[in-house]
Order: C-alpha cells, then sequence, then structure tokens
C-alpha cells in the first residue's frame, strides 16, 4: 500500500506548478487550466487525507468541488469569450481598466 | 505492483502538468491537462474512490474539457501570446517563488496527516451516494441552486449586446 505522504507530496508539486502557470502565463484560458489543475490537486489530497481518516466524507467534498469547478469555468469561459467580442485580444496584461 | 503504478501515473501526472505550462499553444495545453485529469482518476482508483474516478473522467475531462477546447477554437490559439512582454522581469521571479511555496507546502504535505487507524471505508457509489443524501442533503441542494445561477449566468454574458 502506497503511504498517504505520497499522495500529499504530489497533491503539493501539482498545486505548485498550477500557482506557477497562473503566474507565468499570459493567455487567461491557460491560466483556467492551470486553476483546473490547482483544484485537481486539492481534490487528491481530500481524497487521500479521508482515506487515512477512514471516512468517506473527503469523497463527498471532492463531489462539491467538482460541482463548483463546472460552474465556475461556464462562467468563467463566457466572460473570456465575451471580453475577446468587446476586444479583439485576450492577453490578461491587456486587460488592465479596472486597476489602477 | 499498487507502488508501481503509483509511480508510474505520478511521472506522467507531473510531466503532462509542466507540459500545460510550459507548451505555448493552448490546444496542446488542454490536451495535457486532459492526460493529467486520466491520471487523477487512475490515483482515484489506487485510494479505492470508484464513484470520484467515474465522476472525474465524465466530468472533467469530458464535460469540462470540451468546454475549453470549445472555447480555444472560437478564440484563435495561434496568436495567443506573441509580441513583447511587458512584465518579463516579473514573470522570471515567478520561477523562485513558486519553488518557495513548494519548498513550504511540501514541508507541510510530506508526514501526512496522523493516522487514524480505522480501516479504509470502500468508496463506492452506494456509500457515498447514501451520505451524500443524508448529511450533505443541504449543501447538496444549495449545489443545484448555484448550477442554476451558473446556467442563467453564462446564458446573459454569452448573448450577443448583452
Amino acid at each position: 500500500m502506497v503511504p498517504v505522504g505520497y499522495y500529499t507530496t504530489l497533491s503539493a508539486v501539482l498545486f505548485t506548478i498550477g500557482v506557477v502557470g497562473v503566474l507565468v502565463r499570459r493567455n487567461p484560458l491557460v491560466i483556467f487550466m492551470s486553476i483546473e489543475l490547482m483544484l485537481n490537486a486539492a481534490n487528491l489530497a481530500f481524497v487521500a487525507f479521508g482515506r487515512e481518516a477512514g471516512q468517506l466524507d473527503g469523497q463527498v467534498i471532492v463531489f462539491f468541488v467538482m460541482t463548483v469547478a463546472a460552474a465556475e469555468v461556464a462562467v468563467g469561459l463566457a466572460i473570456i469569450v465575451a471580453i475577446f467580442r468587446a476586444r479583439q485580444r485576450i492577453n490578461v496584461d491587456d486587460l488592465n481598466l479596472m486597476r489602477w | 505492483m499498487e507502488q508501481v503504478t503509483f509511480f508510474v501515473t505520478a511521472l506522467i501526472a507531473v510531466a503532462s502538468a509542466i507540459g500545460l505550462v510550459v507548451r505555448r499553444n493552448p490546444l496542446h495545453g488542454a490536451l495535457f491537462l486532459v492526460v493529467n485529469l486520466f491520471c487523477v482518476a487512475v490515483l482515484y482508483l489506487l485510494l479505492r474512490a470508484e464513484f470520484l474516478a467515474a465522476a472525474q473522467v465524465i466530468i472533467y475531462a469530458g464535460a469540462i474539457m470540451v468546454l475549453f477546447l470549445f472555447a480555444i477554437m472560437i478564440l484563435i490559439p495561434g496568436r495567443a501570446e506573441t509580441g513583447r512582454d511587458p512584465f518579463r522581469r516579473q514573470r522570471l521571479a515567478a520561477l523562485p517563488l513558486g519553488a518557495a511555496f513548494l519548498l513550504l507546502v511540501g514541508v507541510l504535505m510530506w508526514g501526512g496527516p496522523p493516522p487514524g487507524g480505522a480501516p479504509p471505508p470502500p468508496g463506492g457509489a452506494a456509500a457515498v451516494g447514501r451520505l451524500l443524501f443524508t448529511d450533505y442533503l443541504l449543501p447538496f441542494e444549495i449545489t443545484a441552486v448555484l448550477l442554476l445561477a451558473a446556467l442563467v449566468g453564462a446564458l446573459v454574458l454569452a448573448r450577443r449586446r448583452a
């Protein structure tokens, strides 16, 4: 049996790769996919912790996280498409209208 | 056998995650992310979470990634990240910061939780469903409202000349 520490470490590595992706990329779609990567890493940690604690609650939480991710992607992609329609450019650094 | 499966899957998962961040073309990134999601589904199977493994493939790799691919196709991937980078120095700082973050989280996560001692429960759809519809009934109902709100919001945003 694989120790739970291995799973949580893998989860930390995947989460960090997602964080770096959000920081270095300019395309909002890739940034979005990096956020999905982070959500997945957190889910993996939830399931691993749940198994170690001998409870199913972790898996139920992961189910809810998946639902929230689906809702977030639907709205987020709609926003990105709307921005692209209005500005014809989608680099995140160009979108500084609401920044002081 | 289980260890071999874990290490091979973990290696593929990390490699595909790096591929997502490194590749310029978002279409390649999306395909790398699909590989990553499948790897996490395999890890769920190793953790005896059969229901979540199926849900992962259906919801994430199926529904969400198809949505991503549609958006990428609409938004013309080729022109996405060209031209000069106005924040190049700040971006280079992201790499040491990411390494420091990994160190921080890795130290916290390495040991894992204190062992609970209880035998691992079966993760079939029946057990998860029973918990979902008893203890977690209220969050489940709120989820329905959330999905409806997302549906309406996406429709309003996607409408031409909103």
